[in-house]
């Protein structure tokens, strides 16, 4: 029982999180310049915009209480409102030991399978060293693959000396180009629309299309039949 | 409505002492936490089934006929019984049994059970867990309804020419409310049947079950059962309640914080504030509770639990104490004002006998004689319905 997601008419929600610690961060940073320059494009794209940045350090406590306790508190509820809600997203990491900050992982274990489905994702990652340049791809990645979200071809690294190189400009602008077409070409709500049915979805969950009355819920199944005193002999 | 308590038969360390009360005493605790129960004037006392430690219960036929025969008045019921892994035969019979001892004070709930290994220790896939509890629960609806079964389903062995015995009490199967804190599936079960759907209402943000409770109500009255404001919802809950708020939170900080479960998340204040345990004066417990009304409509039963976190039994009693003296005579009083007049009154046995015979006799199932081969073949009863044909099994 697909139904539509969003109104066209309403203005693209740019959704970045930040698993950054520290103030300055870079992470952050790295993550305001693509935000700009996706904003920019979006903009340029004749589309209305808003941003919302979920910055996780001030949320690291509730997070953690959240994975212990099973189900989240009023704060990361909230991001994860915000989140459900976004048209395109930036994740940005710091890289810490080699891997994917434990923060921004944490945070992405909270939210439901289903919530992040088609959405085009920049996908970011900032550290000590360039010899971590792969972790956008090789750890960001597969996770937004897990989650069934699209990230954007092109990936942002940031190191020490990247931020004394105009490359990196000439990367982000490329990203932002990539999910400006993916955002105006409305694909993501596309897929959604089409495909919603498909995925794994939890009754009361948090993704924006997920089934909260009956009017939601498919009942042509097999477990539906069994619950409606039938059979199923497979 | 309907009052009582729920446990899930922890067998936990108290934390002020340091010491763990062995399986011998929690069960003597247990009965004894019941027929206080059952003097101070709740209507219900409820136990879970788990088959490991920290756990004792893992029989709650054998557990409730005996608070049965030591108590009056209270219903006695199941948070949950196993309907995934129990064999649905050995449930009816078991249940049917309980409810002629306790001379019909029995209903039960029914649910999937959250401890994973429990499947695979009893020949089951935790894969195949919604399709089992549908499956079975079908299966339990004949067997306390018909008395000659013939039956097929994916999981069990075929049945043919089945009787489930004894049959239940009066002919009248004891109310069933199914258990579920996210499965639509299992709510529309629920409604299909007209049976009672209940959520347990604890380990959650406050009011997270409210979908799937109106979800039940919807397919309730989709199913022709009556409207939505007529199903039966039971509401689960947690409390801990002294004279004043700051005496309830003093006395209880050191079970919650020293809680495996409870004890590394939110803090108390945090998690009584934001979920729907209740910590506080009788007036406080009241008030939430009152809240739960608000946000779920007029609900037909409401359980807490009162004696986990390793509080010693002195302490439980007194909350069932408190419960019975303090918290639920003023809810009786304060839900029947609110209530609505199309509201549904809680099932009991006397009701749901009075909604089949009427003023008429209850059906007495009596056998007719063993023809020697230990059966009574397609006519099981003396008044059994001649237009049952038994499939027997053939032997040899």
């Amino acid at each position: 029982m697909t139904k539509p997601f969003q109104n066209p008419d309403q203005p693209a929600r740019l959704v970045v999180i930040n698993a950054g610690v520290s103030d300055p961060s870079s992470t952050r940073l790295l993550a305001d310049r693509i935000a700009q320059q996706s904003l920019d494009r979006l903009s340029a794209a004749g589309l209305t915009t808003s941003l919302a940045i979920i910055d996780l350090a001030p949320l690291a406590v509730d997070i953690a209480k959240a994975i212990v306790a099973g189900f989240p508190g009023e704060k990361v509820q909230a991001a994860i409102d915000t989140l459900a809600g976004a048209d395109a997203i930036i994740a940005a990491t710091p890289v810490y030991k080699a891997g994917m900050s434990g923060l921004f992982k944490s945070f992405i274990d909270l939210v439901d399978n289903d919530l992040l489905i088609a959405k085009p994702v920049i996908l970011a990652a900032t550290a000590g060293t360039a010899r971590h340049a792969m972790v956008a791809d090789e750890q960001l990645r597969p996770l937004f693959a897990f989650l069934r979200a699209v990230p954007v071809p092109t990936s942002i690294f940031a190191a020490p000396e990247d931020w004394g190189a105009p490359e990196l400009g000439t990367r982000i602008e490329r990203a932002a180009i990539e999910l400006t077409q993916f955002v105006a070409s409305g694909v993501g709500r596309a897929i959604t629309n089409a495909a919603w049915d498909g995925y794994q979805h939890q009754f009361g969950g948090n993704a924006a299309a997920a089934e909260r009355s009956a009017a939601d819920v498919n009942f042509d199944t097999d477990l539906m039949r069994l619950a409606a005193g039938g059979t199923t002999r497979s | 409505m309907q009052f009582g308590i729920f446990s899930v038969s922890d067998v936990t360390r108290n934390p002020l002492t340091g010491t763990t009360p062995s399986e011998a005493q929690r069960i003597d605790a247990i009965g004894q936490i019941a027929k206080r129960a059952d003097e101070v004037g709740l209507d219900v006392f409820a136990i879970g089934e788990h088959h490991n430690p920290p756990f004792f219960s893992s029989s709650p036929t054998t557990l409730l006929a005996h608070i049965a025969a030591r108590t009056e008045r209270i219903i006695l019921s199941t948070s949950v019984t196993l309907i995934t892994t129990n064999d649905p035969v050995k449930i009816a019979e078991d249940y049917a049994m309980l409810q002629h001892l306790a001379k019909g004070r029995v209903d039960l709930m029914l649910g999937r059970g959250n401890t994973v290994p429990v499947y695979p220790w009893f020949g089951q896939d935790i894969r195949n867990g919604v399709a089992l509890a549908l499956e079975n629960y079908n299966l339990l609806h004949k067997l306390w309804r018909d008395d000659v079964v013939d039956w097929q389903g994916k999981f069990r062995k075929p049945l043919q020419g089945f009787t489930a015995i004894p049959r239940p009490l009066d002919d009248v199967p004891p109310f069933v409310w199914h258990g579920s804190i996210r499965t639509p599936e299992i709510a529309e079960q629920a409604a299909y049947y007209g049976n009672g759907y209940f959520a347990n209402n604890v380990l959650a943000p406050n009011f997270h079950f409210l979908p799937l409770v109106n979800f039940y109500r919807e397919r309730f009255e989709h199913y022709g059962h009556g409207s939505k404001e007529q199903a039966i919802v039971g509401l689960g809950g947690h409390a801990f309640i002294a004279r004043n708020s700051q005496d309830a939170y003093e006395r209880f900080r050191p079970f919650f914080e020293g809680n495996p479960i409870y004890g590394s998340s939110y803090g108390l204040e945090e998690y009584a504030k934001n979920t729907p345990l209740s910590v506080g004066s009788p007036q406080e417990i009241i008030d939430k509770t009152l809240s739960f009304r608000e946000a779920f409509g007029d609900y037909q039963r409401q359980l807490w639990v009162v004696d986990a976190m390793g509080l010693p039994l002195e302490v439980a009693l007194e909350q069932v104490e408190l419960l019975g003296t303090e918290v639920v005579p003023v809810l009786r009083r304060e839900m029947a004002a609110r209530r609505s007049p199309g509201a549904a009154p809680a099932p009991t046995h006397q009701s749901l006998v009075t909604a089949k015979y009427g003023d008429a006799p209850a059906r007495q199932p009596t056998p007719n004689p063993n023809r020697g081969d230990n059966l009574t073949g397609a006519r099981p009863y003396q008044d059994t319905d001649l237009g049952v044909a038994a499939k027997l099994p053939l032997v040899g």
